[in-house]
């Protein structure tokens, strides 16, 4: 199953971009003020029309910045590019507003809310803004969706030999949905594959199942560290620092039912 | 440039669904058979002053769910036990377990909703308890705590179905969620061939569950979508879908017998709008050629075409000018969704199980309700069940955001 990663995009608590995260893994870079609010919710995608771009929610405005990053650092025509959308519970927010809603007894829910809460609803925006007929899934494995997010993409790509843009994203919920779901800040990752090397790839991936695995390799960046209890997609931090340091050969994950071992290669 | 056609294509072992026509595939293949509809006037909850037919199950609320799964418990859950105690399914699933170990048995499952409707209660009870002051109307009213009883991860997060599934099997592989609306439970069926092609798994339990809620029910209400008349795919006079719920399931393996072969699958996205479909139908030509392609087989081998068929007035004459551009007007072609309503994460699968029944039992399922057919469509409807011989059939599945899926079933080799 072996694919090669063309383009990275990051954001997260203290990470703007892909660059400042380079920066902190290779520099042990202090974070970007950790404790501010994070800007990720003013986010104006500049690929949706006005009305849509208005309207976007968190979500949609996480998945965008997300994916926007690499499209604007590509030359790659991304009407072409099939896309697998990974969220472990999509947009906790309008949710809330749904069943805060149906509590009332008018129980009107707006039409836009209501495609706004489909689970590929980001995935949906994104083919209409790339206009692609490209296949799209999105998924989740909820505290797993990265692996799996990620083994999903690397499979498609390579059976399907496309280039294929992984884009995982959680946001925070409110109260109250807040007590039931811990995820205590945004992250997202967006990961370009192609089946065969460009001259972009920056590493090959060699997804694989191992019975060999106890926990996720661990995190080298101590500053970063915090981020993986606050946020499921984090969990791609370790790879993201074996892409950036460029020195480990392989790294894992343990999922709740399989070992994952994905080798690197330069 | 044509997909080649797939070097591997998935035995399908066998499958169980289970819908508003009854338990299991006996009772769905005689209610099939016979025409006789499930659908019924909403009498779900606060839902039924919608004035609309649903496709319940009967009898899902009274599905006991394992001590040991006791934070499962939710309707969507409740439904997905059900759907999984029929046909001897789990047993086939134990015995693939005994031959290839539970590693390497995947589980793919599409829904759209999953267990929201706990969460509609949780809200509507913390609601209730507050000491609310008087909310203008429209406005989302103060929500407190939710109760104690309520557990987002096993019930309304959309991997709870997948995750409960895969616990009650013993299973230890690839599983995933996939929630593309209503081309989810179709999805799985492509994930599935490429996680065997791949050596990921050596079987994969596929399937689709989705059930009852007041978000779809309102949801599709307030875009204006939900017909007050039972859903009458393909006629002049229909007025828009009628909701149902069902559970099923399916098993794909490499190298086994079984009841017909997963011969091809296409996927493609309209990139037109988020709920409506691209009006030329430009996004289910793509998969519907795409699944011919990678099935190696040509338009004219097909028998009988699936429709997605809503009943909304876009999705029936958008689907139908596309299947004609492919196939032709001769194409034999019905919606099923006045049977068991449009089951949303579940109709990949229902509508997947009804054309592996039309292949193994060498027949055309009835287009329901349907009184006068819709002179824009020039399609070949089939109004009245009767014997065919049949080597392929296809089914459409399309949903939100303009995400599509077809595939192709074939007899046995």
């Amino acid at each position: 199953m072996k694919v090669f990663v063309d383009a990275i995009s990051v954001y997260g608590q203290g990470i703007k971009d892909w660059d400042a995260a380079r920066q902190i893994f290779s520099n042990n870079a202090a974070i970007d003020n950790p404790d501010s609010e994070l800007n990720q919710e003013r986010y104006q995608p500049s690929t949706l029309p006005r009305n849509e771009r208005r309207r976007a929610t968190n979500l949609i405005r996480l998945a965008f910045q997300l994916a926007e990053s690499i499209q604007s650092g590509s030359a790659l025509d991304f009407s072409k590019t099939a896309t697998v959308f990974a969220s472990s519970g999509g947009d906790y927010q309008v949710m809330d507003l749904i069943c805060s809603i149906l509590a009332t007894d008018e129980k009107f829910i707006s039409p836009t809310h209501f495609h706004n809460s489909v689970h590929n609803a980001a995935a949906g925006y994104w083919g209409i803004a790339t206009a692609s007929h490209e296949s799209s899934t999105t998924v989740s494995a909820f505290d797993d969706t990265f692996p799996i997010g990620l083994l999903e993409a690397c499979l498609y790509c390579s059976v399907e030999q496309k280039q294929t843009l992984l884009v995982a994203y959680d946001i925070k919920p409110d109260f109250p949905l807040s007590e039931k779901r811990h995820i205590t800040a945004p992250f997202g990752t967006a990961i370009l594959l192609q089946p065969i090397q460009t001259r972009d790839s920056l590493v090959a991936l060699n997804p694989g199942i191992s019975d060999n695995v106890d926990s996720d390799t661990e995190l080298g960046s101590e500053t970063l560290r915090p981020l993986l209890a606050g946020n499921p997609i984090a969990r791609a931090l370790p790879l993201l620092e074996a892409i950036a340091v460029g020195d480990a050969r392989s790294v894992a994950y343990k999922t709740e039912t399989l070992g994952l071992t994905i080798d690197l290669v330069s | 440039m044509p997909a080649s056609a797939l070097k591997v294509k998935p035995v399908i072992l066998d499958f169980t669904l289970t819908t508003a026509l009854g338990t299991g595939k006996g009772a769905n293949l005689d209610k099939l058979s016979k025409e006789i509809s499930g659908l019924s006037p909403c009498e779900f909850h606060e839902a039924t002053r919608l004035d609309t037919w649903t496709g319940e199950v009967k009898g899902v609320e009274d599905v006991e769910i394992p001590t040991s799964f006791a934070r499962y418990a939710c309707r969507n859950n409740k439904l997905a036990l059900l759907a999984l105690e029929q046909d001897n399914f789990s047993e086939k699933v134990k015995s693939l377990v005994k031959r290839h170990g539970p590693e390497r048995i995947g589980v793919i499952i599409g829904t759209s909703t999953s267990g929201i409707r706990q969460t509609e209660q949780a809200y509507k009870e913390s609601v209730d308890s507050q000491q609310a002051t008087g909310t203008e109307s429209g406005e989302a009213p103060r929500v407190g705590s939710l109760p104690d009883w309520y557990h987002y991860r096993e019930t309304h997060n959309s991997h709870s179905v997948s995750d409960f599934v895969t616990r009650i099997l013993g299973l230890k592989g690839y599983s995933l969620t996939i929630s593309t609306a209503c081309s989810s439970s179709a999805k799985v069926f492509a994930t599935g061939a490429r996680a065997i092609s791949a050596g990921l798994c050596d079987a994969v339990v596929v399937g689709g569950v989705d059930s009852l809620c007041l978000t779809t029910l309102f949801g599709f209400n307030s875009l204006q979508l939900v017909s007050h008349d039972v859903c009458r795919p393909c006629d002049a006079n229909r007025k828009g879908i009628s909701i149902g719920e069902a559970g099923g399931f399916a098993i794909l393996t490499r190298e086994q017998e079984g009841v017909a072969t997963l011969m091809g699958y296409g996927e493609s996205a309209d990139a037109h709008h988020m709920s409506s479909p691209h009006p030329e139908g430009k996004g289910a030509r793509l998969c519907m050629d795409e699944a011919l392609a990678k099935a190696g087989v040509g338009a004219g081998q097909v028998g009988y075409l699936n429709l997605h068929g809503t009943g909304t007035n876009a999705n029936d004459e958008s689907e139908c000018k596309a299947v004609i551009d492919i196939f032709g007007p001769e194409i034999p072609c019905s919606s099923t969704k006045g049977f068991t309503g449009h089951t949303l994460g579940a109709c990949g699968i229902v509508e997947s199980a009804f054309s592996l029944f039309a292949l193994t039992e060498q027949f055309l399922p009835a287009n329901l309700n349907l009184v006068t057919l819709d002179p824009d469509i020039k399609a070949n409807v089939v109004r009245e069940h009767r014997q065919e011989k049949l080597s392929y059939t296809m089914t459409n599945s399309f949903g939100f955001g303009g995400n599509n899926c077809s595939l192709v079933f074939g007899l046995p080799s």
